[in-house]
């Protein structure tokens, strides 16, 4: 990879759900350590957090929120409090990792430097209007196929850079509880442009994004009554990135998902996954509703930024899910609350 | 990888698949492929000279079609079949009485995993066709049906059933599949990376279906693998399988049938000429800026609930929409509707299962 990355343009942010953030930094310290680093204590983490030194970073905890934001209708416990992160960035693309996740090693064995191939993602074009069934063909060694259109070989910006994860998959709980044992061992060697209307589940657990473009589309939305600290308990990530997606198809931006990967937890509580099972089946059963729903936004021509498309799909939420299930209409209402925030916060500086 | 060793048996459909291949060399090639294709019924089609002798190695089951027998069996409907070019392939698809078709170049041998272990490229063809696809929702872990992966958190379960897959489309080590220009300025790139995936192409996006390492379920999607007319006589080449593919995932998206696209490798052995390549292409390029266009707006109607009818209504489209852009695609539009009677004609009764229409979304 021979991009340049500037240091500058880069924001690391960490939602910091466990205080002691020792291993976690020492571990990818490699890999982080020439960029700033955003952390955001989750509000209901009491403990001070323990970062070890050497990191140019700076730590938001609930008064500091308190603070910047003032009063809100968001919450931004749990997962949700990297998003404060993002509002509070004023670079251009923003890393977040979950902070049980450690850098994974190719099957060369070398560790994976998950920052810079987001980064790369980030900085080569997407090709979301045709399928390359060799991949991403900006990478090394790799090119457009026979068949593939020469008007659409300069791609569009790629705005979205979604990476996987070895060990434990980002299962849903009812796949946990079934198969507590199973390990992503399988280490695909390949970026992809998920391509235009094809609709993905974006997991929050490794990825990146292009803040300048996407400003506001990486929202707080959608919050489980039961929302908890484990991945399985949470939609936010997954309603976030279909907006994205949805997003990023109206403005003609591209997402990407392969590399990179890293290396995520230790082991399933499987007693945990069943509670989960038990208390959040809401999740599971709000995709059957979700989906369709996404699938069916048009945007209109007027929505020319990422703001335009926030607001004017809180609308269609609110309108067509909200009866549903209130969950639906906090979201919609949460929609339009961040782009407030974000106005006010997020678009300083940036 | 372990997979077809820990997996237990993917069944060898040895009665239920045909292996299809033109060629006008030889075959010494299938000696390398002995172990894996020797139970399968080959269908060789021989382009060129009819009067030459291909030599098949000793062991195989085949039966072998030349110029002659084409143009013997299907009378004046021949002429939808192209000669000189390995388009004449899609002729061993038509007098196929099985299931499953699986088409490879004479150039492509068996190559090796990350492990060095030899890849069976049938058998991984196989599994990909058995296995559901899933087209209506991009799994992030690439084919949730293989071992070791599932569908991840948010993938909504009542789209975890998939559909039938149709067509497993597998790629190439060694010398990549390439446009002319591109050979041109890249004379010397070898693809080496081997992704171990295999990922279904979703709905509604198009893609370049390459013929040279390719599997399909000719009950469901048969009638649509026309590679069109090519070669000899023909303003353009090298864009035989791309037409098919085109053809074919639209109608797959309107049927609601899966494409997959990913392992198996072969390994492809010869670059072709890219000046010969850009003589055959040089129309091809220019076209496919229209062609793309053409097919991503494509909408059959409801009332198209088989292949054949499909496929009938697409050539309309294609005399009506495409015919300004050369003639070539008036006599395109015809030969694929003389395919279609020349497909009726061999596969006669009930070839054509209905499909319901317009699934899903």
């Amino acid at each position: 990879m021979s991009l340049n990355i500037e240091d500058n343009e880069v924001d690391i942010v960490i939602a910091a759900l466990r205080s002691d953030l020792t291993a976690f930094m020492e571990k990818w310290r490699p890999f982080f350590s020439r960029f700033h680093l955003i952390i955001i204590k989750d509000p209901d983490v009491e403990e001070d957090l323990q970062i070890p030194p050497g990191f140019d970073h700076q730590v938001f905890t609930k008064s500091d929120m308190a603070q910047i934001l003032g009063a809100t209708s968001i919450n931004f416990t749990g997962h949700s409090c990297r998003y404060f992160g993002y509002l509070v960035s004023h670079k251009k693309y923003i890393i977040s990792i979950d902070d049980d996740c450690l850098p994974a090693r190719d099957n060369a064995g070398t560790l994976v430097d998950a920052v810079a191939q987001h980064i790369v993602n980030l900085k080569t074009p997407a090709t979301p209007f045709f399928f390359n069934t060799l991949y991403d063909p900006f990478c090394k060694g790799a090119d457009f196929v026979r068949g593939y259109p020469f008007s659409l070989r300069n791609g569009v910006e790629c705005v979205l850079s979604c990476g996987l994860w070895l060990n434990i998959a980002d299962y849903d709980a009812p796949t946990q509880v079934v198969k507590p044992n199973d390990r992503n061992v399988r280490y695909v060697d390949a970026v992809m442009t998920v391509p235009v209307r094809a609709l993905m589940p974006v997991s929050g657990i490794n990825f990146g994004f292009n803040r300048e473009l996407l400003g506001p589309a990486l929202l707080p939305g959608l919050r489980l009554a039961g929302e908890g600290k484990e991945r399985w308990e949470t939609m936010e990530d997954i309603w976030c990135g279909l907006c994205t997606k949805v997003v990023c198809d109206h403005l003609g931006l591209g997402v990407k998902s392969g590399l990179p990967y890293v290396w995520r937890g230790d082991g399933v509580d499987v007693r945990g996954a069943m509670d989960s099972l038990k208390r959040e089946w809401e999740g599971v059963k709000l995709m059957e509703e979700i989906v369709p729903f996404f699938q069916s936004v048009r945007l209109p021509s007027t929505a020319v930024t990422a703001e335009d498309c926030v607001i004017e799909m809180a609308a269609m939420v609110k309108e067509q899910l909200g009866p549903l299930n209130p969950v639906f209409a906090s979201a919609a209402d949460a929609m339009v609350e961040w782009v407030k925030l974000w106005k006010a916060v997020g678009s300083q500086g940036a | 990888m372990a997979d077809s060793a820990s997996i237990p048996n993917t069944p060898l459909l040895k009665d239920e698949l045909d292996i299809v291949i033109p060629t006008i060399r030889n075959l010494d090639f299938l000696e390398m492929w002995r172990p894996f294709f020797q139970p399968y019924h080959l269908i060789i089609v021989q382009d060129g000279d009819p009067s030459k002798t291909i030599k098949v190695p000793e062991g195989f089951d085949y039966e072998l079609y030349n110029r002659n027998d084409i143009n013997r069996i299907l009378g004046p409907k021949a002429s939808c079949i192209s000669f000189k070019d390995s388009a004449c392939r899609c002729f061993g698809y038509m007098i196929s009485k099985k299931k499953y078709i699986y088409t490879i170049d004479d150039d492509c041998f068996v190559a090796k995993d990350p492990s060095g272990k030899e890849i069976n490229a049938l058998e991984q063809h196989i599994k990909n066709l058995l296995c559901p696809s899933t087209p209506f929702f991009f799994n992030t872990l690439y084919d949730p049906f293989r071992d070791g992966a599932d569908f991840v958190r948010g993938y909504p379960f009542s789209l975890r059933e998939g559909v039938s897959t149709a067509v497993s489309h597998g790629l190439w080590l060694n010398i990549p599949d390439y446009d002319a220009p591109t050979q041109l300025v890249k004379p010397r790139e070898r693809n080496t990376r081997y992704v171990d995936a295999v990922l279904t192409v979703p709905k509604g996006t198009l893609f370049p279906m390459c013929g040279m390492n390719l599997a399909f379920d000719r009950e469901l999607i048969g009638p649509a693998m026309y590679f069109g007319l090519m070669g000899d006589g023909q303003p353009i080449g090298r864009y035989d399988d791309m037409w098919a593919g085109w053809c074919t995932k639209v109608i797959c998206d309107h049927l609601g049938l899966g494409v997959k696209t990913g392992l198996p490798y072969i390994w492809h052995s010869k670059a072709s000429n890219p000046f010969v390549n850009l003589k055959k292409e040089y129309k091809g390029i220019f076209w496919q800026e229209e062609l793309i266009p053409f097919f991503q707006s494509a909408v059959l109607p409801k009332d198209c609930t088989t292949v054949q009818k499909c496929y009938i209504e697409l050539s309309k489209q294609v005399r009506e929409k495409l015919g300004k852009i050369d003639p070539y695609f008036d006599k395109l539009a015809d030969a694929m509707v003389t395919w279609i009677e020349a497909w009726d004609e061999l596969n006669p009764s009930g070839a054509a299962a209905e499909k319901p229409n317009g699934t899903a979304k």
